[in-house]
């Protein structure tokens, strides 16, 4: 192994358990119940974005209908809590399993589209998810399911008078997913993701297999995002088919890694850590209005950005590689 | 209903198909055109068929406009420029929604009396609505128009070839931008031919194109990109496919037919109907 990128991951790894503490930190010193909120849902978007980035990033399959795995979790939780009183942190790890076998289940015809007719089929099959949970009178159709409150407990991972205990858990869903990435970048799978990426032709004649390397990823993938919809619906204790599967879910949690830099390890944390606030602000400031004002401001800013740094903000901080220079 | 999908999706089939440039606000180039036939209606009393040609002519300024104060910026990214073409103009469709919902406030408005709205016409025993049949015939002499624009005129030939290969194009004369300027713009005014027939007889408000603009999406991708023919073809089936599984299933699952058809079609076919790309 090259001491360069060995040193690098060290560096990596150092850096993340130091943000890691700053961040969990942070609640001694802010106790407003608005930032708090605001925090979580950075966390939660870096976790999710991060996800995301393993098969859309690394392995360059674009995928925007990651919001059917959001509300696969979301929803398997929250069936299995209310209808049959299974414990969310045990409906958690169904949804994940769920949603990483459906993935890999889709992964098998889906994986041979390819550009636009592979993106257009993962919108599609996330739309029709969302219509079938809207027409699905058990699930609670557009009703959607209300979680019944039975007070704050871990246990039920439930929790009325403060927001702590979900900051916490966003703050370890960010972190897995975040070392996850860490991990298998160094990977065997790592090394293939990049060659399906850059060249699928080229990869697959030098041995890689390019589909079971597309398979791995978008069960890692899936089930890391289907964990994220089972949090989102503990802490809104409400969800329907539109709040947890629409369509602009999909495209949020592209954002932030796109925005940050797609296919890096830290894109999507810091493209979350920008995002995320500013949204929230400007919905808080402006969207008041009920005129448009927020998504005048949203959109805008999601245009200079994309024009101006088609790479995403991190290349912002890397210097341009010299080739066979030492540090 | 069929080739009212296939109008929606004419424009697009130009600007995604043909030029294969995403354009995420597709949707919101229709609600422009709606209000915009909306407001000559409302304010000088013209029917929507008779500003029809207006609104197409506003549009093509419009989309032309776009072209070359974002989306040229946008082709130019040499990273990931899927990803920056996708969010660009999402991007813009918010702005835009977010600007209809400014000006125009996030109530429906509808044109209640225009020469197409509500009225029927009978063709041997069987009774079809008007709006429907004259977006059909539009649908139709658009696809027409645009086919024969692609293939048998200069413009059409440098629209593909710079497409295939702007560098190449560059050093035989063609001005790459200027093509695609007039693509966008031929483009966004289709899909205001498009706007101005709904909308005598469909709810206008901010939101309206996001509803439309998958099922152009797919359309297009279900015909084939790079065909004119195929997006046609798509649009047919595409509301076929629609009023069959309104048929069979609840009205509220209808879309789910045509999601299902595109799929099994890409699976068995994964360039689409006729698509050359």
């Amino acid at each position: 192994m090259d001491k360069d990128f060995a040193a690098r991951r060290r560096r990596d790894l150092i850096i993340a358990a130091a943000l890691a503490a700053i961040a969990a930190l942070t609640p001694l010193f802010v106790k407003d119940v608005v930032v708090q909120n605001i925090l979580i849902l950075t966390l939660m978007y870096a976790g999710l974005s991060q996800s995301w980035n393993i098969l859309s990033g690394y392995c360059g399959q674009i995928s925007l209908g990651h919001a059917l795995y959001f509300g696969l979790g979301a929803y398997t939780t929250e069936l299995l809590f209310t209808k049959f009183g299974v414990l969310p942190w045990f409906g958690m790890l169904a949804g994940g399993v769920v949603s990483a076998l459906i993935a890999m289940g889709l992964g098998y015809p889906f994986f041979r589209l390819r550009g636009h007719y592979f993106v257009i089929a993962t919108i599609v099959i996330a739309e029709i998810g969302l219509l079938l949970f809207h027409n699905w009178e058990w699930a609670g159709a557009a009703m959607g399911i209300t979680i019944p409150i039975r007070g704050d407990s871990w246990l039920k991972f439930q929790f009325l008078r403060t927001k702590l205990p979900y900051f916490y858990f966003a703050l370890a869903l960010c972190c897995l997913a975040w070392f996850v990435t860490w991990w298998l970048e160094n990977s065997k799978w790592g090394f293939w993701w990049r060659a399906v990426k850059d060249n699928p032709d080229a990869a697959e004649s030098l041995g890689v297999d390019v589909f079971n390397s597309k398979m791995g990823a978008a069960a890692v993938s899936a089930f890391l995002v289907a964990v994220g919809g089972s949090f989102y619906a503990q802490f809104v204790s409400y969800i329907d088919p539109e709040s947890v599967m629409g369509f602009q879910f999909s495209l949020l949690m592209a954002l932030p890694a796109v925005l940050g830099g797609i296919g890096t390890l830290w894109g999507p944390v810091l493209g979350a850590a920008i995002l995320i606030p500013l949204t929230e602000l400007t919905r808080f400031k402006f969207g008041g209005s009920g005129r448009g004002v927020d998504l005048i401001v949203y959109g805008t800013l999601i245009v200079l950005i994309s024009l101006a740094l088609p790479r995403g903000l991190l290349s912002l901080f890397s210097r341009p590689k010299k080739t066979g220079a030492t540090r | 209903m069929g080739l009212l999908y296939g109008l929606i999706a004419v424009g697009l089939a130009l600007i995604f198909g043909l030029m294969d440039v995403t354009n995420f606000a597709h949707g919101e180039f229709l609600m422009i055109a709606m209000y915009l036939s909306f407001f000559l209606f409302a304010f000088f009393a013209i029917d929507p068929l008779l500003s029809a040609p207006l609104v197409a002519a506003a549009l093509f300024i419009f989309g032309a406009v776009i072209y070359l104060l974002i989306v040229r910026f946008a082709m130019r990214a040499k990273a990931n420029a899927g990803m920056v073409q996708i969010f660009t103009t999402f991007g813009l469709a918010i702005v835009m929604r977010g600007l209809a919902q400014y000006f125009f406030t996030p109530d429906y408005r509808s044109i209640p009396q225009s020469w197409l709205g509500g009225k029927t016409i009978s063709i041997a025993g069987i009774f079809l609505p008007e709006p429907q049949l004259v977006g059909a015939l539009v649908s139709i002499a658009a696809f027409a128009a645009l086919y024969f624009f692609i293939h048998r005129t200069d413009f059409g030939r440098a629209l593909e070839a710079t497409r295939e290969d702007p560098g190449a194009v560059a050093l035989v004369g063609i001005d790459k931008n200027r093509v695609f300027a007039f693509g966008w713009g031929l483009g966004a005014a289709l899909v205001g031919l498009a706007g101005a027939i709904m909308a005598s007889f469909f709810y206008i408000y901010p939101d309206v194109g996001a509803s439309f603009a998958l099922i152009a999406y797919v359309t297009v991708a279900l015909g084939g990109f790079g065909s004119v023919f195929g997006a046609f073809a798509g649009g047919i089936i595409v509301g076929l496919v629609e009023a069959t599984t309104a048929l069979v299933l609840p009205p509220a699952l209808k879309s789910v037919g045509i999601y299902a058809v595109y799929l099994l079609v890409v699976f068995i076919r994964p360039r689409g109907l006729f698509g050359s790309i």
